[in-house]
């Protein structure tokens, strides 16, 4: 099982002839991801670690792909993820920061009206261990297993999936959401995906200040969730007004608050931890283990 | 990117919005440029809100006036941003205060245009009285969303919703937009461009005086730093950790004084400006963060290393290094830092060190 990505994925690397794409393609393979193809505009013939090179999405899909990783710079990502919303693919992962926001509203949309999955803009996409991963999430820190993670953090999430991994609780899917203001996929979307998964049998989320994805979230655990959630809330500390790295991680007239986050989260039977090494312990005392 | 009130109003006109006849000063001799006749309003240029209430806008009858009163709102310290502009404007006699702005709003992923026909002051303590109308950005703005306001404004909320798409704002907002002598004017404005777009917007100015002149030194370098009220400076890869990592800090009583995510990089050059720009904060410790995944733990080593041969750090560097090639990294800088194993042990030691 897992959710959003598993064995049957076939991946196109949009953006592949650069460093990043480049990089990220041998990575992926190496995590066990069929990539079957790459595109990068006037690059069409090449060959990127044996994956064939094409000038554009249409001309991609004689490899039969089935989802997309975008790695092109800012000013370009609208313009590919559009291309590949048109071209007919139903699960696009947008790694490339600092999109202007405009245009991730509208490709969000686009992508809402094609009935697609879109992970990110500014994420490190998402990998079901042991099946298959689309982004640039570290290969070594996973293992196999039933706690489902979703987190608006990066290297962050890799810390604390990190720690599951050493305290030997393997995870179904590990999905970073992305740290702008404006995502594709959100908490709630993860949750439900989670809920209804076979293999998940604990839900661990990891948020950050900014914006009230958290609060809506905690609502939606209160309503529809029935397994047990753990959370990690960076910025407890972060002052009002300052943007802290991350586009969407600026508490702005009073919203978006730690306090706020943490509340919300404890009111809806959610343990959040203060150290991001605390979850593993939380469930496995929980567990009995 | 905010925008100054001056600036936001030129852009007003620029699309047609009315706005009153005025000039933006810098220096006093320029009060006699102004063409326009008195009583002038004086409003002093900062970014900050509560301008108001501070006296940053006054009243002038005479130039004799215009000219004392330039001088003291020069002066002026607004919620700790200087002044460094007036805005000289003639006087309006004002009917009615309405509000009208365009938001992107995060929670619902739309463009969100608000409008109360009750603005002015202290709109944020009227949230009931807003109308709130959610535009999907495909679709655009449409005539029957529009037919929810007021005749008289519509207008201008349709310029309005121009210039935020066509300038990728966050904000656009006019409060007040008031009715003087039967006319729509914007008295004020806001406008907060968002800072991923401004590589296509060549004609905006570039303005932000809410960043510290070390801020401005790291964001021309793609570094992302703020600096806080502590004395710890704090390096991680990854703003989420990096604000852990200051959380931590704050479980033992440690007090952050900077912020710097190093981001994806392992490029030795990188780190080395990095910790230039820590060292240049003069922090009393700096915490080093770095979770490896897939930058190499080594690698930013070699950078540390590198320049703390060339300068002198004169405070302690505690360091946690896990992750890819950590035990080589540890090895190699050994002698350079006191390094801890765990994240809370790393937060605990930097905190004592920067309690004395």
């Amino acid at each position: 099982m897992a959710i959003w990505v598993d064995e049957s994925i076939r991946l196109v690397v949009q953006g592949i002839t650069g460093h990043q794409g480049q990089f990220h393609t041998m990575a992926m393979k190496g995590f066990g991801t069929n990539v079957v193809a790459g595109v990068t505009p006037g690059k069409g013939g090449m060959e990127v670690h044996g994956v064939p090179v094409y000038n554009s999405m249409e001309d991609a899909m004689e490899r039969e792909p089935n989802a997309s990783i975008v790695f092109v710079p800012a000013p370009f990502a609208k313009d590919a993820v559009m291309e590949a919303l048109d071209a007919g693919i139903k699960m696009v992962v947008v790694i490339t920061e600092n999109i202007p926001f405009h245009d991730t509203m509208k490709f969000v949309h686009y992508g809402i009206y094609k009935k697609a999955r879109l992970i990110g803009p500014n994420c490190p996409g998402i990998a079901s261990p042991g099946k298959a991963k689309i982004g640039i999430l570290p290969n070594t820190i996973f293992k196999e297993g039933n706690i489902g993670v979703a987190s608006r953090s990066g290297t962050l999430t890799y810390e604390i999936v990190n720690s599951l991994t050493q305290a030997g609780l393997g995870q179904s899917t590990c999905v970073g959401l992305g740290g702008d203001p404006i995502i594709g996929s959100t908490f709630i979307d993860a949750l439900k995906a989670f809920e209804e998964d076979e293999e998940t049998e604990a839900i661990v989320l990891v948020g950050e200040i900014g914006g009230t994805a958290e609060e809506e979230a905690a609502e939606y655990i209160k309503a529809k969730i029935s397994k047990p959630v753990y959370a990690y809330i960076a910025g407890r500390t972060a002052p009002p007004g300052k943007r802290m790295g991350h586009a969407g991680a600026i508490i702005s007239g009073g919203k978006g608050t730690a306090e706020s986050k943490v509340r919300a989260f404890e009111d809806a039977g959610v343990k959040v931890a203060r150290f991001p090494h605390e979850i593993a312990e939380m469930i496995k005392n929980d567990k009995g283990i | 990117m905010k925008l100054m009130e001056y600036m936001g109003k030129e852009i007003f006109r620029e699309y047609g919005i009315p706005v009153p006849k005025g000039r933006a000063i810098e220096k006093k001799e320029d009060l006699k440029k102004i063409d326009f006749p008195f009583p002038w309003v004086m409003k002093a240029q900062v970014l900050v809100g509560g301008r108001g209430k501070a006296g940053g806008i006054r009243f002038a009858s005479s130039m004799e006036e215009a000219e004392k009163l330039f001088d003291e709102i020069m002066e002026m310290e607004i919620k700790g941003e200087r002044v460094r502009r007036v805005l000289v404007e003639e006087k309006l006699n004002i009917e009615k205060e309405y509000y009208l702005s365009f938001f992107l709003d995060r929670g619902s992923r739309t463009y969100l245009m608000m409008f109360s026909s009750e603005g002015g002051m202290d709109i944020e303590s009227m949230a009931e009285k807003i109308l709130k109308v959610h535009v999907n950005p495909l679709a655009g703005l449409q005539a029957y969303q529009l037919r929810k306001i007021p005749k008289e404004a519509r207008k201008i909320a349709e310029k309005l919703y121009r210039l935020f798409v066509e300038k990728d704002c966050e904000l656009a907002e006019i409060n007040p937009l008031a009715l003087c002598d039967g006319k729509l004017m914007a008295v004020d404005s806001k406008i907060i461009v968002d800072n991923n777009s401004l590589y296509r917007h060549s004609e905006l100015p570039e303005e932000d005086t809410e960043l510290t002149p070390l801020e401005i030194e790291a964001r021309e370098k793609g570094i992302a730093f703020v600096q806080l009220d502590g004395n710890i400076g704090v390096i991680a890869n990854g703003a989420g950790l990096t604000m852990a990592t200051l959380d931590a800090l704050n479980e033992f009583n440690g007090r952050g004084g900077v912020f710097l995510d190093l981001g994806g990089t392992d490029n030795p050059e990188k780190v080395k400006q990095a910790f230039d720009l820590m060292v240049k904060a003069k922090p009393s410790v700096i915490l080093l963060n770095l979770f490896g995944g897939i930058t190499k733990c080594d690698t930013v080593a070699r950078g540390i290393i590198e320049f703390m041969k060339e300068s002198k750090v004169e405070c302690p560097v505690v360091a946690r290094i896990k992750g890819m090639n950590e035990e080589v990294a540890r090895e190699m800088l050994k002698d350079y830092v006191i390094a801890v194993e765990s994240f809370q042990e790393a937060a605990r030691r930097a905190a004592e060190l920067g309690g004395d």
